[in-house]
């Protein structure tokens, strides 16, 4: 369902309509305000029209001392006007950018110029993302190389996708259909080339698409802790271990002590920095002794790696500790 | 504004001698004359064609962006071709036409006419500014010879540090250069105007369009050098791979952005508030009396410029930027919209009891009026952050700026090229040529961006070399406007250049008008004034037949 409307592009969310009333509460504004400027510039233009070559006009500012007051009301109240607007655009901004609390994670990698998609059993996807309507699906996006955005008219969200730091944005279609995903930024020569489609399926028809594309594809965390294996990660974050590295297990969305005396949030963001630069922040008590993994895991990998780590639940009797 | 007494002995072309009069367009021939000359009207000149020849190249590239727009495949260029002409499409007209624009040509000119000087502060600087212009110039050309830049003209890292190969250390050399020529021009404006005025010229006698210029050289002297200091970050990184916007270096890509927005929104008012200032001056003269308001338009300029310097992470609602920073730049770009209906109501207000007279000029400034309050009203569209979230980046904003660069700045500057056109080169205009041309460019005008407002609202993405067939219809619409908008900019084109040989000699004031500027002749002599003149009364003081004549307007 491409859009078909003329003027107004599919509105696929409750968002999306939310957008669409604020767009046409300021649209009323800019109709009356260019209105009363066009009507008021022709009849003064008609009727005040010079009609001898010595003819001046007639200074009423400095005559009228109710110029003063009229200076004041075409300043208040479009400023009250611009208030309003404010006032609603802020709230509807608030709405597009916090997911809630119910919402799924998918993850988004962008680069020249595709976009990567794995959904939270691991499954991929490439310039398509296939999603249950009526779910709340929350994106944590980040990029491989130049800023990206991830734009979809259909459901009036668009944020830039950077490189090195993970992007929260979420969506919630209220109706099926196929709709445009734009890259929104422009990032290079095949820019208008990074399209896709978003594909918005009845819960059903989500379940048996996922049934009938059996890849044989391992849920991310599974991913995640083959890599913890292969990259040794495990020889110093052992849950059982005390000396080189602290235990992972319980660590993430806590607050982290770190040497220099401050604390840090575990979040996605601390634990691929962690990954990448691991002398950054260094949890107190700890050595900065592990080496960097810049350039030999790739962004799909910290993902993979970062849910893992997500995954760990604390055992009894373990303290919740993060780092490196 | 009066002149007692007044320039030349005599409005004719003949001195009293019989011989013909001298003016600082006859006053020396010879290419050396031009081009080592001191004269701010000639400098002027020199201006007005370099800008106009950047105008015409960058117009040359937005005619081959239509083309390729006209169907949803990108079939008539290359994309790393069709990325090339949209980028130097923004860097020439921008950098090249719109910033230079109206201060460089008709301020050069004009402002130590209207205050009453001799010539600007520092004539020599002067000359140095368009010197280092043309230089900026070339080097861009240079590289648009060499290849171009496919950045697009915002030159986003890590994506111009680290990823094209493109000329982008050439092109960022010439903006260097040029930037210096717009610091050197507005420091000699603040100079001049503050040092130079006539005796009895205070700052609220002072012409509003002098204001606008004041507003404009104060963002030129603080802003461009940030924009400077962020090319030499770029090509610190790009060439010696010191990490500062690209993350695989250590470096943050947003704080380009930041340092990039910190010029270039306020850059947008550089453009505008001169176009302004324009404005105020055509209403007061076609409708014969004072502008509304003097002091609230007057402040309104320097409102908007201190204003224009706190706004710049509106272009960064959806970078990454914080949310709640995106709350304050709302607000405070919210407040930028009050100085600026402050003017559209002022100078409607302006026409009430006027003797309004329908010459080219002032259709040009309605024609400004109208297209600049929707481009601000948009604008306000665009400073709410759940409708930026949708429309950011996408076409909307190109109709927008569009509305507000060409619809505003450009109107403004061709409104006042008319105006002062008599004045600059002693010739008339044809009348007609010139009332279709402010017709046709209005009409080309919006029929070739108001559709983009639409297609940007069903989601088109700018810099988009090919684009789904359904948005095919509004840009057929809008390249066929812009078909007429470039005939539009033609015709003057034409009848300019003839006028300068076989127009009617212009009068020293051809429209009784009230300013110093045409208390001389047409064209001026080399000092501009013979004798000092002396302002006795505030500016657009037209004589009132109901209060009496106070005042005699001309020689």
């Amino acid at each position: 369902m491409i859009p078909s409307s003329p003027l107004l592009p599919d509105q696929a969310s409750d968002v999306a309509r939310s957008v669409d009333h604020l767009m046409l509460f300021a649209l009323s504004g800019l109709v009356v305000f260019s209105a009363l400027i066009a009507i008021l510039v022709f009849v003064f233009m008609v009727k005040y029209r010079r009609k001898g070559d010595a003819d001046v006009g007639i200074d009423i500012y400095e005559t009228n001392p109710k110029s003063h007051v009229l200076e004041l009301v075409w300043s208040v109240i479009p400023l009250a006007l611009l208030l309003v607007l404010f006032g609603w655009g802020t709230k509807v901004f608030f709405d597009q950018n916090r997911p809630p609390a119910d919402a799924v994670q998918y993850w988004v990698t962008g680069r020249q110029w595709m976009w990567k998609v794995q959904h939270p059993d691991g499954r991929r996807e490439i310039n398509e993302l296939h999603v249950p309507v009526g779910r709340a699906v929350r994106l944590k996006m980040i990029s491989e190389d130049v800023i990206h955005d991830f734009y979809v008219p259909a459901f009036r969200i668009h944020v830039d996708v950077l490189p090195s730091r993970y992007t929260t944005y979420w969506f919630k279609a209220n109706r099926t259909g196929t709709f445009h995903l734009f890259c929104g930024q422009y990032c290079g020569v095949e820019h208008s080339k990074m399209v896709g489609r978003i594909v918005v399926m009845e819960p059903r028809a989500y379940e048996a698409w996922l049934a009938g594309e059996k890849t044989g594809a391992s849920p991310a965390v599974a991913s995640g802790e083959e890599l913890f294996v292969a990259k040794a990660c495990n020889t110093c974050h052992r849950p059982d271990s005390s000396a080189r590295a602290p235990i992972l297990n319980g660590a993430f969305g806590t607050q982290a002590s770190l040497s220099d005396g401050t604390v840090a949030l575990v979040n996605e963001d601390y634990v691929r920095e962690s990954i990448l630069t691991p002398a950054a922040k260094v949890v107190a008590g700890y050595q900065p002794v592990m080496p960097t993994f810049k350039g030999q895991v790739s962004e799909e990998e910290l993902i993979q790696l970062v849910e893992y780590v997500k995954s760990l639940k604390a055992a009894s009797g373990t303290t919740a500790e993060a780092g490196k | 504004m009066t002149a007692t007494p007044s320039a030349a002995p005599a409005a004719g072309e003949t001195t009293s001698e019989g011989g013909p009069r001298t003016h600082y367009l006859n006053a020396a021939y010879g290419l050396k004359s031009w081009l080592l000359t001191r004269d701010h009207k000639r400098i002027a000149l020199l201006y007005l064609v370099s800008i106009s020849v950047f105008f015409a190249l960058g117009g040359l590239m937005a005619v081959l962006i239509r083309m390729e727009l006209a169907t949803p495949e990108g079939d008539l260029f290359q994309p790393d071709i069709y990325n090339r002409l949209f980028t130097m499409h923004g860097v020439l007209m921008i950098f090249f036409f719109l910033i230079p624009g109206i201060p460089a040509v008709l301020g050069n000119f004009l402002i130590p006419l209207m205050i009453g000087a001799r010539d600007l502060a520092f004539p020599r600087i002067n000359l140095l500014s368009w010197y280092l212009y043309s230089i900026g110039g070339l080097f861009t050309l240079w590289a648009l010879l060499h290849g171009g830049v496919d950045t697009g003209w915002t030159f986003y890292t890590p994506l111009s540090t680290n990823y094209v190969t493109t000329s982008v250390l050439t092109v960022g050399v010439g903006i260097f250069i040029a930037g210096f020529s717009s610091i050197l021009t507005g420091l000699n404006f603040v100079v001049t105007i503050h040092r130079m005025r006539a005796p009895g010229l205070t700052w609220f006698r002072l012409p509003l369009f002098v204001w606008g210029h004041y507003a404009t050289s104060i963002i030129q002297i603080l802003g461009t050098p940030v924009v400077a200091i962020a090319i030499l970050l770029i090509a610190a990184e790009r060439a010696l791979h010191i990490g500062v916007f690209d993350p695989k270096l250590g470096g943050d890509p947003v704080l380009f952005q930041h340092l990039f927005w910190f010029y270039s929104h306020p850059a947008v008012y550089i453009m505008i508030l001169p176009s302004m200032g324009v404005i105020s001056e055509l209403v007061a003269t076609f409708s014969r009396k004072p502008i509304f308001g003097y002091r609230f338009v007057a402040f309104a300029s320097i409102g908007i410029a201190v204003l224009g310097f706190l706004v710049w992470g509106h272009h960064m609602f959806v970078a990454g930027q914080s949310i709640y920073a995106g709350v304050i730049f709302s607000v405070l770009s919210m407040l930028v919209a009050v100085p600026s209906a402050i003017k559209v109501f002022n100078w409607t207000a302006t026409l009430y009891k006027g003797s309004i007279s329908w010459d080219t000029p002032m259709l040009y400034a309605l024609g400004f009026i109208g297209l600049f309050t929707i481009g601000g009203l948009t604008g306000v569209m665009l400073a709410t952050l759940g409708i930026d979230a949708h429309v950011h980046d996408t076409y909307f904003i190109i109709a927008h700026f569009h509305y507000i660069m060409v619809g505003g700045a450009i109107m403004g500057y061709l409104g006042g090229l008319h105006f002062w056109w008599p004045k600059i080169t002693g010739r008339m205009y044809p009348v007609f040529w010139s009332k279709l041309s402010a017709l046709v460019v209005f009409i080309g005008f919006n029929v070739t961006f108001f559709p983009q407002f639409i297609l940007g609202y069903l989601g088109m993405p700018r810099r988009y070399h090919s684009y789904p067939p359904e948005f095919q219809v509004l840009n057929v619409m809008s390249s066929a406007g812009a078909t007429v908008l470039g005939l539009g900019y033609l015709i003057p084109l034409v009848y300019f250049i003839w006028s300068m040989r076989y127009g009617p000699k212009a009068p020293a004031n051809p429209w009784g008008a009230t300013g110093l500027e045409w208390q001389t002749t047409s064209p001026p002599p080399v000092e501009n004034f013979l004798t000092q003149p002396v302002v006795t009364a505030p500016p657009y003081t037209y004589a009132s037949p109901k209060r009496g004549p106070e005042v005699t307007v001309g020689v």
